[in-house]
C-alpha cells in the first residue's frame, strides 16, 4: 500500500537578506519514513528543516501539509504534529529535566495527557528518569541531546525533525543517539527527518537520502542507491 | 526616627519598582529602561483622578495601573519586532517620550511646576496620613508584589518566561507563542511599577516630571543588576543598598552644588564595578 505524504516542500527557495540559502528544493516526507538530509557546511540542510517548521519564510515555492498548500507558522506546525529539535542541544538549563519535558506537552493542552506522554517517553529514555529533578544544565552533552529529543516527543508528533543531533558529541555518544533515533522511528511509527554530517551513522538508519550542495538537492534516493563516489565529491565541494 | 521611616518608605516604594523590573529583565531577559515612565503614568494618573475626579486613592491607583498596563500592551505589541539592544533603545525612547509629555502638557500636568497638594491615602476607612502607617501600607504592597513575583515564577507561565530568557527559539518550536508571553509580562510589570508611582506621589504629596526620567529608570535597572538578575530577594537587597548608600552620601559633606551630581557618579561607578567584577550581582542567577 502506498504511503501517504504528510509534509512536502515544493520548489522552495529561502533567502537570508540577499544570500540564497536554498534554491528550488523539492522534498516530501511520507508517513513512517526516516529521511537523511546530508551535505557539506552551508549546503542549506538546516534551512530546509526551518522552512518546514515555519522558521525560515519561503521567498518562492510552497509547503504542503497532507497535500494542501499552507503558509507555515511555527506554532501551527507544532500543533499539526511536527516536532523540531534544533541543533546545539537547546535544553532550558535553569529548569529541571521534568520541567523541560513538561514544556514539550504544550500543544496537548491537557495535563494528564502530558503526564502520560512523559511516562511513555521515559520508557524510551530510561537514563532521564533518574535525573528528573536535576537541572538540565547539569546533564552531560549526550544526556542533553536525549532530553531535547525526548522533549520533542512529549507532544506525540507525527513527524520529528532533528537538526544535527550528533553535533559536538563524542563518537560513542553519537552511536547511542542514532540507535535511539532508529528505535524511535521503529517503535513509535513516526516519520523522522535528520540533518546530519556523520554519513556513516545516518546512512545506517535512513530509508531515504537527500544530499544538498549550495542550496540545491543534488542526489536523492535510498541509502543503497546513493553513489559513494558522488557523495564524496559533494562533501569535497567538487559538485 | 522620622528619618529612618522616610528611608524605609523610599526603600519599599523603590523595591516595588525593582521587583517588577526583575520580572522583565531578570526572569524574561527583556532589558527595559522605561520603568520610570510607567511609574510616572501611575503617579500622574492617580493624582489627576484623585484631584480632578474625586476618586479615592485605591481606585485611582488601580485604575492608573490599568492605564499603564494598557499603554504597555500597545507599546509591547509595537516592540515585538525589536531584538536585544534595539529593544533597549526602544524602551529608552518610550521613557523620553513620556517624560516629554509630562513636562510639556502644561494644561494637564502643570509641566515643570508639577502638581502639589496630593493627599495621603485612606484605604478601607483606614487613614495613612501618619508616616509610620504609610510605611506599613508600602511594606504590605511590597510584600504582595514579592508574593505575586513568587507565584508567577512558580507557575507554568513563569516557567515559559524562564525558557524565553534562555532560548526564545527553542521554546517557540515547542508551539509557544512567545510574543504573547512577553507582552503579558511587560503589561504586568508596567502595572506594578505604576502602582509604586502612585504610592510615591501620595507619599511626597507633590510630583513633577523630574522624578520620571531615563536616569531614574537606569537607577532602578542598576538596583536589579546589583541585587542579581532573576532574584526578587536580590532586587530588594539591591534597593536597600542603593537607596541606603545614597542617603549615606548626604553625610559625606559634598558641597550642596555638586551633591546631586555626586550621587549619579556614585551609582554609575557601582554599576561599572559590578559589571567588571560581579556581573551576576549579589544573588543573580543570570548575567545580563
Amino acid at each position: 500500500m502506498a504511503k501517504e505524504t504528510l509534509l512536502s516542500l515544493e520548489n522552495a527557495s529561502v533567502h537570508y537578506g540577499g544570500v540564497r540559502a536554498i534554491d528550488n528544493v523539492t522534498l516530501k516526507v511520507d508517513e513512517h519514513e526516516l529521511i537523511a538530509l546530508m551535505g557539506p557546511n552551508g549546503a542549506g540542510k538546516s534551512t530546509v528543516l526551518k522552512a518546514l517548521i515555519g522558521l525560515a519564510p519561503l521567498s518562492r515555492g510552497q509547503v504542503r501539509w497532507h497535500g494542501v498548500a499552507i503558509k507555515p507558522k511555527t506554532h501551527e506546525m507544532v500543533a499539526r504534529g511536527i516536532a523540531y529539535v534544533p541543533q546545539g542541544r537547546q535544553v532550558f538549563k535553569s529548569l529541571t529535566v521534568l520541567e523541560n519535558l513538561e514544556l514539550g506537552g504544550y500543544t496537548l493542552n491537557n495535563r494528564s495527557a502530558t503526564k502520560a506522554n512523559i511516562e511513555s517517553v521515559l520508557h524510551l529514555f530510561p537514563s532521564l528518569r533518574e535525573k528528573l529533578s536535576h537541572k538540565a544544565g547539569l546533564l552531560s552533552g549526550g544526556q542533553q541531546q536525549m532530553l531535547t529529543i525526548a522533549r520533542g516527543l512529549v507532544a506525540d508528533p507525527k513527524i520529528l525533525l532533528l537538526d544535527e543531533p550528533s553535533l559536538g558529541l563524542a563518537p560513542k555518544v553519537v552511536k547511542e543517539v542514532f540507535e535511539k533515533i532508529a528505535e524511535i522511528h521503529r517503535e513509535r511509527c513516526i516519520a523522522v527527518v535528520v540533518v546530519e554530517h556523520s554519513i556513516k551513522s545516518v546512512l545506517a538508519i535512513a530509508t531515504r537520502v537527500f544530499v544538498l550542495s549550495r542550496g540545491s538537492v543534488v542526489l536523492e534516493g535510498s541509502p543503497d542507491s546513493i553513489d559513494s563516489e558522488a557523495l564524496h565529491r559533494v562533501f569535497l565541494g567538487q559538485s | 526616627m522620622d528619618y529612618a521611616v522616610h528611608i524605609l518608605t523610599m526603600i519599599a516604594i523603590t523595591g516595588i519598582a525593582a521587583v517588577s523590573l526583575n520580572l522583565l529583565i531578570g526572569e524574561t531577559g527583556l532589558v527595559s529602561v522605561a520603568q520610570a515612565a510607567f511609574a510616572g503614568i501611575g503617579a500622574y494618573g492617580m493624582t489627576l483622578l484623585m484631584l480632578h475626579a474625586g476618586i479615592p486613592f485605591l481606585a485611582a491607583a488601580l485604575f492608573s495601573a490599568l492605564i499603564a498596563g494598557a499603554i504597555a500592551l500597545i507599546i509591547g505589541a509595537i516592540f515585538l519586532s525589536l531584538r536585544e539592544v534595539y529593544y533597549v533603545f526602544g524602551t529608552v525612547g518610550l521613557n523620553m517620550i513620556v517624560w516629554a509629555i509630562l513636562l510639556n502638557w502644561d494644561s494637564l500636568t502643570r509641566g515643570p511646576l508639577g502638581i502639589p497638594g496630593i493627599t495621603r491615602p485612606e484605604v478601607l476607612g483606614i487613614s495613612f496620613a501618619d508616616n509610620t502607617a504609610f510605611l506599613i501600607l508600602c511594606a504590605v504592597v511590597l510584600l504582595a508584589v514579592f508574593a505575586a513575583h513568587y507565584a508567577i515564577m512558580k507557575s507554568n507561565f513563569g516557567r515559559v518566561l524562564h525558557a524565553v530568557r534562555e532560548d526564545e527559539e527553542a521554546i517557540a518550536v515547542l508551539g509557544y507563542k512567545t510574543e504573547v508571553y512577553k507582552i503579558v509580562i511587560f503589561v504586568i510589570s508596567a502595572a506594578l511599577v505604576a502602582f509604586s508611582g502612585s504610592l510615591y506621589a501620595t507619599y511626597l504629596s507633590y510630583i513633577n516630571p523630574s522624578a520620571f526620567t531615563v536616569n531614574d529608570s537606569i537607577f532602578i535597572l542598576a538596583i536589579v543588576i546589583l541585587g542579581g538578575l532573576g532574584s526578587a530577594y536580590g532586587a530588594i537587597v539591591g534597593t536597600c543598598m542603593l537607596v541606603g548608600a545614597f542617603e549615606a552620601l548626604r553625610f559625606i559633606g559634598f558641597p550642596a552644588s555638586i551633591a546631586g551630581d555626586m550621587r549619579q557618579v556614585f551609582y554609575g561607578l557601582i554599576l561599572i564595578l559590578f559589571m567588571l567584577y560581579l556581573p551576576r550581582g549579589l544573588f543573580g542567577k543570570f548575567r545580563i
